[in-house]
Parts: structure tokens; sequence; C-alpha cells
């Protein structure tokens, strides 16, 4: 009955752009909160939905991502022991050797003793960093970002090109440069050591350069640039709402991000900027000319995958601007965070989007193939 | 459908050339008119203007590359000095050398629609146009593929089709089969064939192995010395031809007339010769090696990179004095043979021995002594400024008595400028300067990978008396290559390679002759009779005359 009224939808990629739009949610969410069980509860549920939908062959940055999440952690937990944090505890764990410092280096001391608060916040705050990363992570496993790039305004389609041929190039340059190396060694050389690596510079910046003037040729010759039939007025107002809304965006993130700015850096500027932003997009495509090959619906379950992710993120906006218990857990004296149920369904809602969205078809028809 | 009229293209003096400000002319009055539905063939020697003249056609010349036109280059009504490439786009389609380098975006469905995004075709005719292009190219099995892990030939046809798709009627191609083996290749022309047959397309290609196009081609231009001919008939053509295929030469040297430019024709033709040579007795064999001491050998080697196996128990012995072709498709795992044989690979399993030497970690400079390998690219072992210091820094990196390299050299091409800049040599001479730096120590076995990439056929005889004086003084040579008429003028043993296993391993006549693909042209037209080069016949047929 369920599945007849609610049937699963065909196998296909989500637009990137929707989940993009959820992992943000998620990190958003994180980004307010230093509860570790909500924290590790928001890097669950990203890892379940990668596992989920990642397409076959597509790269899963998540693993890296949540080693450097990690390194953040112990870094931090290293840094606070060392230098000591912005929180004073009662329970000294251990005390090691302090450095005298002199008097004007107030509040930052070498050494000394380490308490349990304050490792506890430290590994609180570098969560919340490993959460933040573990949710980018996802969004690059679940769409690359260079799937997302085929999706940049039209007004900035220059760009757009321009970073996409560096991510082809990079790679080339990488080869290239183990492929002289090769040939150094042809010459009776180690290729190691500066001097050696002085000699490669020359071969491969001389060959990446060929190769751009070539790609330049070709890109030419297939129209690139062709009919711009921008005039020069409306290039310029669609390049200025653009710069605009782009800052606006920036900032708006900035200032959700950071939960100690002032309200109005949050959520006004970034509806300011993606109102700008999209004035830019609507004044550049109506004379852009150039049309996109096989562009990915925006339907319902995109609709049903950005909502889950703004879900908890809204929730913890909310909880955050009325102090609701349970999200900035108290840290002197230590003790067990509480659970704020409202939060956790919340985070839950997000995880939905590893039901509601299509599963991509390589991975639909391995699933079959097992089954 | 394209018309060039009194067109000629020069540069203004560079800093190489004695006064300042004086120009270098390409070429110049070419007069022409290519009709609708014709694929001609650009003919002359390296560095005759080839690409330049087919760069005209698109506007390329002088929009993108600067220098001077005169004259002017009407497409189809459009006038290129005032038409930009760009402009351009939907009518000529400009497939360059090296795909790999013109690709923008990064899998095989994108990079053909890409063109028609930018000349703003709608989207469901887009979406129709790529679907028809896949089918004519036969990609529709890689359309979602990554193009740097397609092997050369669907590169070269994601090219085509990637220019193709936006619907031009002309299609100008430099060189796009040299990368290719002789399979690949023929996939290639073929799918040119059929436009020019089925969709009328007018075809301009440029190409130095004409064995592989010339009896494809309508019309032929040939360009020498800076003059560049009308458009003349192919036959007629390779008459006076400086450079011409085997089958030409055959012909030639048979003095037929007309001309035979296909092998069909060409056999037709030799009825009369082959039961003469039959007649004859055997020719004495290409002198094999001298036997004795393998110089260099591998044994049960395999080399796996990540999932794939580019060798599988691979065992060879090379002597002195042989010159050993390894041939198969691209891929094959050519490349990683030689490649293995200087210690650049490590082998996951097996032995490699330059005589007594194990490369696997020894140090460059004890390799270099006893092989040594010019790679594809001739210009990854050049460093220098000029000639000059390129040969003493072979020198001293050899550590040889000064100007050893550079009589080496002189030897191999005498007349060199020493001040010029690696970079700006011709195809041949770089690949004659990166030899003479890499047997200027006198390694017991050279190896050289893709030797004839870009050369004419005079270069190429060059090369080959080269390799022959070589093997006479008791170097081993290895060559990998997809060039079957190198390997039938040059080779004493072929070796033929595919997924990584030996296939074949025996005389050069034996292999090539044997095989459809890799049988060079004057065997195809003898066959059965084991005759490889031209060389061979006209000197079988000079003693029964």
């Amino acid at each position: 009955m369920t599945a007849r009224r609610f049937p699963t939808p065909l196998p296909r990629l989500l637009h990137p752009a929707a989940w993009w739009v959820w992992a943000v949610g998620l990190a958003v969410a994180a980004s307010r909160t230093t509860n570790p069980l909500l924290l590790a509860l928001i890097v669950a549920v990203a890892a379940w939905v990668v596992v989920e939908r990642r397409e076959i062959g597509a790269t899963n940055p998540l693993v890296p991502f949540l080693l450097i999440g990690l390194f953040a952690i112990g870094l931090r937990v290293v840094m606070v022991a060392l230098l000591g944090g912005g929180v004073t505890g009662r329970v000294v764990l251990f005390r090691l050797p302090e450095v005298p410092l002199p008097a004007w280096t107030s509040g930052v001391r070498l050494g000394g003793a380490v308490t349990l608060e304050g490792l506890l916040a430290a590994v609180y705050e570098g969560m919340r960093l490993a959460a933040i990363l573990a949710c980018l992570g996802a969004a690059n496993a679940l769409a690359s970002p260079r799937r997302l790039l085929r999706y940049v305004p039209a007004t900035l389609y220059e760009v757009g090109t321009a970073v996409v041929v560096a991510l082809t190039f990079a790679p080339q340059m990488v080869e290239d440069a183990a492929r002289v190396r090769a040939a150094r060694r042809l010459r009776g050389h180690s290729g190691r050591g500066m001097r050696e690596l002085g000699r490669l510079a020359v071969p491969v910046l001389v060959g990446s350069l060929e190769r751009s003037l070539s790609l330049a040729a070709s890109m030419e010759s297939r129209g690139y640039g062709r009919v711009v039939r921008r005039t020069a007025t409306s290039t310029r107002l669609s390049g200025m709402l653009t710069v605009a809304g782009l800052l606006g965006v920036v900032v708006g993130l900035y200032g959700l991000l950071d939960a100690t700015s002032p309200v109005l850096l949050g959520v006004p500027m970034l509806v300011a900027g993606v109102l700008s932003a999209a004035g830019a997009l609507a004044v550049g495509a109506r004379r852009d000319p150039r049309t996109r090959y096989r562009r990915d619906p925006w339907g319902a379950p995109e609709w049903l995958v950005s909502l889950t992710g703004l879900v908890p993120a809204a929730a913890m906006s909310l909880g955050t601007a009325f102090s609701w218990p349970g999200i900035v857990p108290q840290q002197v004296p230590a003790a067990l965070p509480p659970v704020p149920l409202g939060i956790v369904a919340s985070i839950a809602v997000a995880a939905l989007a590893g039901v509601l969205s299509p599963v991509p078809p390589l991975l639909a028809r391995s699933r079959e193939a097992v089954a | 459908m394209i018309e060039f009229d009194a067109v000629g293209v020069s540069y203004v003096g560079d800093d190489a050339s004695a006064e300042a400000g004086s120009s270098t002319t390409v070429f110049s009055d070419a007069t022409f008119r290519i009709p609708e539905g014709e694929l001609v063939l650009v003919v002359g020697p390296t560095g005759s203007g080839k690409s330049t003249l087919l760069r005209c056609i698109n506007g390329l010349v002088p929009h993108f590359s600067g220098g001077t036109l005169h004259g002017v280059v009407t497409v189809a009504g459009r006038d290129t000095r005032t038409h930009r490439p760009r402009d351009l786009a939907d009518l000529v389609g400009f497939v360059v050398q090296d795909p790999m380098s013109s690709f923008v975006t990064d899998t095989v469905e994108e990079e053909i629609a890409y063109g028609m995004e930018a000349l703003g075709v709608d989207a469901t005719a887009m979406r129709r146009r790529v679907e028809e292009t896949l089918d004519l190219l036969g990609l529709a099995d890689v359309r979602g593929r990554p193009l740097r892990d397609l092997s050369g030939g669907q590169q070269q046809r994601v090219a085509i089709g990637a220019v193709l798709a936006a619907g031009p009627r002309i299609l100008v191609l430099d060189e796009p089969t040299s990368a290719l083996d002789p399979v690949a290749a023929e996939d290639v022309l073929a799918t040119l064939n059929r436009l020019v047959h089925d969709l009328g397309v007018t075809v301009v290609v440029a190409e130095h192995r004409l064995e592989r196009v010339i009896h494809h081609a309508d019309h032929v231009i040939l360009i020498r010395d800076g003059e560049v001919s009308g458009l003349l008939d192919p036959a007629e053509a390779m008459v006076s031809s400086p450079i011409y295929p085997p089958i030409i030469g055959l012909g030639r040297a048979l003095r037929w007339s007309p001309l035979p430019l296909s092998i069909r024709d060409a056999r037709r033709r030799a009825g009369e010769v082959r039961d003469t040579l039959a007649a004859l007795p055997p020719s004495p064999a290409l002198a094999a090696g001298t036997g004795g001491d393998a110089v260099a050998a591998v044994e049960g080697l395999s080399v796996r990179r990540g999932s794939t196996v580019a060798l599988r128990s691979v065992s060879l012995a090379v002597c002195r004095g042989e010159v050993v072709a390894v041939m198969g498709r691209n891929g094959a795992g050519k490349s990683t043979l030689l490649s293995g044989l200087v210690g650049q690979v490590r082998p996951t399993r097996g032995t490699v021995r330059l005589g007594t030497l194990d490369p696997v970690g020894a140090e460059p400079a004890d390799i270099v002594r006893r092989a040594g390998m010019v790679p594809q690219d001739p210009s990854l072992i050049l460093y220098a400024e000029s000639v000059a210091d390129e040969c003493a820094a072979a020198d001293r990196d050899f550590g040889l008595r000064a100007g050893t390299t550079a009589s080496v050299l002189a030897h191999i091409v005498p007349g060199l400028d020493p001040a010029q800049h690696p970079r700006d040599l011709s195809e041949g001479q770089r690949v004659s300067l990166a030899l003479a730096v890499i047997l200027a120590s006198e390694p017991a076995v050279v190896l050289l990978d893709e030797p004839t990439r870009g050369l004419d056929y005079a270069a190429k005889r060059r090369l080959v008396e080269l390799l022959r004086s070589l093997a006479s003084r008791g170097h081993a040579v290895v060559l990998a290559t997809h060039d079957v008429e190198l390997a039938a003028e040059v080779a004493t043993r072929v070796v033929v390679l595919a997924e990584g296993e030996v296939v074949a391993d025996g005389g050069a006549a034996a292999v090539l002759a044997g095989s459809p693909a890799f049988a060079p042209q004057v065997s195809k037209i003898l066959h059965p009779l084991h005759f490889l080069t031209v060389d061979q016949v006209v000197a079988a047929t000079g003693a029964a005359s």
C-alpha cells in the first residue's frame, strides 16, 4: 500500500546541489553545538547516507576527511595540554613541568596543570570541527564538486571552465613530473635532491605551457566564447551583482557558522547575498546563448533531501537562540552531557535523505545483482 | 567549399634569424578550391608547413598563432580575415594531433556535448546529437568513462566526435593516426571514410604515414619548399612526391603507370613480378644477431600496475647485433617492457639483467653505461638551451671526454647548427640529438620508444641507416613501434605483445609477413612470397634482369 502511494524514485543521480544543501545544513547544525553525543550522531548520519547513496566508482573523500578530523581533535588536545585553554577546571589529572613566562603573556602558559575539564572542552571543540569536516566529506562523496561546477551560473561560466581545466591539469602535471624524472634517470641522474628538482621544473613547466596553448586553440576552434550577445552595461551590472551576491553569501555563511558574530551578519546577509546572486544570474543568463547538456532535473527528491538537511540546521539555530539545554553542555564541573530529544529527532530527519533520495544507477544495478 | 586565393603565411623573424625584422615565409601563393564532400590529403616533408596550411582553414592562422596571412581564404563564403576560429566553429571542425591535449572536459559524453554547448544548440537537439555521435563513432559503450582511461584510438575518435557533433561541414585533421597502432588507425580512417561517403563531409587530412591514407584520398595537395600545389590526382601526385609510401616506391621501382594506390590494385599489377620472384632462389635473410651471450635479458618478468597486469611472465634475451622490434596494440605493454629493461619499473615477479647488472635498484649512472633509452618524447631528455650546451652536458653526465657527444651527433646528422635551441629543431633532428646523447656513452643496448612518430620518410630512412650501422658495430637495438614499415626495414627479429604476453617472437620476415595487421605493404602485395621492403625486391629483380 504505502509503496504504491509513495513510489520510490527511479534510480538516477540526485542533483549535486541538493546534496550540497543537505550537507551544508548538517554542517551548520554541527557548528552550533559542542555536545559530543549530538556531534557523533551527525557524523554517523553523514556516514550512513554516504554508505547508502554513494555511486559506485565515485571517489570517497569521507575517509580522508574523517582522518583529518581525528587529527584536528588530537592536535587540539595536545595544544590545550601544553598551552592551557580557556577553561580552568578543578580536577587536575597531571602536571607538566611549567616554563615560567614573563607577566605580559598573561593567559598563556607553557606546561603546568592539565585538568579534566580543559581536556574535555578541547575534545568537544575538536569534535565540532571534525563533524563539520565529515559533512563536507560526505558532500564530496555524494556529489563531486566537479559535477556541481556544471551548475555555476552563466555569468560565472568562464570561471567555472577555468576551474574544470585546472582540475584536469593538476593530475597531468604530476604525471608529467614523473615522466620527466624518469627521463632524468636515463641521463644517469638519480632525479633526487634540490638541484635535480630545479632541473625538472623547466621541462614540466614548458610542457604544461604547450598543453595550455593547444587547449586554448582547441577551445577557440570549438566556438568557446563565440556569441556573447551581452551589452557592456548588462555585463557590468551582472558582474557587480555577482560579486555583491558572493560576498553576501560568504559573509552570511560566516555569520551563520560563527555563533559569536552579530545576528545581522547571519541569515539576513545570506538572504541578501542569495537574492543578489540570483539577480546576477538572471541578468547574465538572459543574454547568454549557451545551452547546457543533460542538466539533472530538480524534482521532489531534491526538495526533500535539501529540506531534511535544513531541518537540523533550523532546529539547532532555534536551540541556540533560545538557549535550550544540552546544545552547549556545561563544562565546569565535567558532567555527562544531556541528550536533548528534540534536537536528536531533527538530526534523525537528516538521515531520511538516505531513504528519500533515488539510488544511483550503478549502485542500484549492483544491488539488484546481489539480491 | 574551401577556397585559397594566392594565400601565403609568413612570420616576422624570430631571435634565431640573423637580422631582426626579416620574415620567414612558411609557404606562399597557395591557390586551390576544395569542392564539397572531398577527402583531401596534404602531403609534405616534416616542417614544410602542413599544419600551418590546415590552421589557415579555420582561421587559427593568423587569429590565434599570429604571423601574416597574405591572400584570401574563404570557407563556405566566410572570409577567415573577418571571421575568427570561433565564428567558424559551426562550419569547420579541427582535430589536433594529440587528442588528450584538446579535451576540455573529463568524460566522453560531456566532451562531445561541449562544442554544442558553446554554440548554443538547444538541449533536446543536443541530447539527440550526442546519442547519434556516440553511435556513429562506436563510442556508446564508453560514454560515461573518463577520457584519460581510454585507449589512443578511442581518444582520437572522441576528439573527432567532439567536433563532429557540432555539425560542421568540414573536418580538418592534423596527423590523426600518428600515435595509433595499425588497427586503431584503420578504425579512425574507416570512420573518416564513412563520414565522407555517407554524410558528404569535406575532410582535409595531413598525415605522415601515407601508406595508411593514400588510398582513401580523392585529391592530394603537395607542399614542398614553401610551394603549394593545386589539387592533384593522388596517383599523379605520387609520381613526383618527395615522400611516398612503400607501395608507391615499389610502383616507381617497377615503373608501373599509373601508380597503384591500394593493395588490391597493386596485387593485380604484381602478378608477373610475383612469378619472376618466385622463380628466384630464396634471398639471404637479413643478417641475424651474432648470437652469443645476451646483453639484455628478462626472465619471467611480470609487472602489475594497480589492477592491470602490464606484463605477464615475459622472457626475452637480446644479443649483440640484433635489432628487435617490439610491436603490439596501444597498451599491450611495449613501453613497460622497455622501461623494465632500464630499471624504471619494479618487476612484480621475474628478473631483469643487463649483462651481469640487475637494473632494479641500481644507480642510474651504472645503468646508462649498459642500456640507453630514447623515450617516446625525445625532448624529455633534452634540457639545455642550445645543441652545443646539450652535447657538453651529456659529456659531463656520462663522464666522457669533451666533444664526444658532438662528434657522435655530427656523424648522425651533419651540419646541425650548434646554437639552435633543442625545441626549435625539427622532430627528426630532435630524435637524432637525443640519440646522440644516449649513444655517446656507447651502451651495449639502445632502446627506442616510438622513434618514428612525426618523422617523414626521408628522416626515417636516415634513422634506419643509423640503426643498421649501430647493429653492425655490435650494439643491440630494441625498438617499440607501431610502424610496420620501420620494423620491416630494420628489424632482425620481431616480438609481438598482446595483453602483456608475448604472442609471437621470431625472424622479422616470418612474424610480419604472416600477420594481417602487421604485414608491411610490400609483403601484402607479394604474399605469399617473403619480401618485406622495396629494397629487397629491387635487389632481387635487379639480380634477375
